[in-house]
């Protein structure tokens, strides 16, 4: 059975070291377009974490049976399911949010961080470890939505989860609301993500020069 | 459905909704391949090729296998299978016949199977409802938009090679804040057309 350590080992990794989108650039697509609201982030987010946790599980069960040249293939078709579940749950449940997610919810399918997490973790570990780094992975991108969404939606609206939290004296940037803004603000959380590890990266090696 | 202009929704699909600059599509390769001013036309011009192929595919598959057998929310997969086979199709075909493109193109046709601004055209197609030619056209301008802005990238950042910038800011970074600057600009050409 899998011990807690490792488990907790396996959140540090999805959570900071290896943090899908700061460290790695994936699956930003989808990280840019559903921004702008912090609500839309964390249902995305959400639906994010079921996917990836599921189906690293799922592969991982299968991972002794799928022959090898076609497993890609096979990962890309349970994941679809997965996505078409979270789909018709989104357009039962929430319609208001699924037509605020239009096309975004369908791409959690083409998504890097889902592909990438089944192909090097969940291929060859077994199923538990690997459901655990799914969700670990998937917290990890959720967030960083989160972290755009907060500045996004507060330039921007003036307001956290739609809720005003600023006086009538607040004039608004449209700016950020707009494609450019979550350009800028992306590009500004990596920056400062690098900076603080790139410094905890030099005080523990010897801090050699560059 | 809408009534647009085929050539208003090309214009359109290229300038003003451009696939990575207004709809966030397609960026993990945008970011990866944006480079080489060479690799990022071979990308754009695979791009271009295989969206509008698997645009139409996708379009006769969903209105007249989906819909006439109520399976309309089976296309995801059923899509993302179109798309693969399109590519693998596409593949062999030209490392057949054409040999010489095989090699300027080859290397990026299995890249394209993920790129999400393939299956976010077919499902923006969906979702707008468009008519066979007004997806043909849809198809076509979203990868002309999306190989104009690679090539102006990799030309910006072929620039850039030797401009000093901040360590943290290097690669990814430095790219986001430069296409924040192209979707400004091409903000600029809103005002002209709009299909949304």
């Amino acid at each position: 059975m899998i011990k807690l350590k490792e488990i907790k080992n396996i959140f540090t990794m999805g959570l900071i070291k290896d943090n899908p989108v700061y460290r790695q650039i994936l699956g930003i697509c989808s990280a840019l377009a559903v921004t702008n609201l912090m609500l839309n982030s964390l249902v995305m987010g959400i639906g994010l974490i079921f996917v990836a946790s599921f189906s690293s599980l799922t592969v991982s069960i299968i991972r002794r049976y799928t022959p090898k040249h076609i497993r890609m293939m096979v990962q890309t078709l349970i994941i679809s399911a997965y996505v078409i579940i979270v789909d018709i749950v989104l357009k039962a449940y929430f319609p208001t949010m699924s037509d605020a997610l239009g096309p975004y919810v369908g791409l959690i399918i083409t998504n890097c961080i889902i592909m990438g997490r089944c192909e090097s973790f969940a291929q060859k570990n077994p199923p538990i470890a690997s459901f655990f780094d799914g969700i670990a992975s998937g917290l990890g991108y959720t967030f960083v939505l989160l972290s755009v969404a907060f500045f996004r939606e507060f330039l921007g609206f003036g307001t956290l989860f739609g809720i005003s939290v600023v006086g009538d004296w607040w004039v608004n940037w449209i700016f950020m609301i707009m494609p450019p803004g979550a350009f800028f603000m992306m590009a500004i959380l990596i920056w400062v993500a690098n900076s603080f590890s790139s410094v905890k990266e030099e005080s523990t090696v010897t801090g050699g020069g560059h | 459905m809408p009534e647009i202009n085929p050539i208003v929704i090309l214009f359109a699909s290229i300038f003003t909704s451009n696939m990575v600059l207004a709809n966030f599509l397609g960026m993990c390769s945008f970011i990866a391949v944006s480079k080489e001013i060479k690799t990022s036309i071979g990308l754009g011009q695979a791009v271009t090729f295989v969206l509008t192929g698997t645009t139409i595919i996708n379009y006769f598959i969903y209105h007249y296998i989906l819909i006439p057998f109520g399976l309309e929310y089976l296309r995801f997969i059923v899509f993302i299978i179109t798309i693969a086979a399109f590519v693998q199709l596409v593949e062999m075909i030209i490392e057949r016949y054409l040999p010489s493109l095989y090699y300027s193109l080859g290397i990026f046709l299995p890249l394209i199977t993920v790129n999400c601004a393939i299956l976010g055209v077919s499902l923006f197609m969906v979702i707008r409802d468009y008519s066979f030619i007004q997806s043909l056209s849809f198809g076509l301008g979203s990868g002309l938009g999306w190989a104009l802005a690679i090539l102006a990238m990799s030309g910006i950042r072929k620039k850039l090679e030797r401009a000093p910038i901040p360590k943290g800011l290097q690669g990814p970074g430095i790219t986001l804040i430069i296409t924040g600057l192209m979707a400004l600009a091409f903000i600029g050409f809103s005002g002209i057309v709009r299909i949304q």
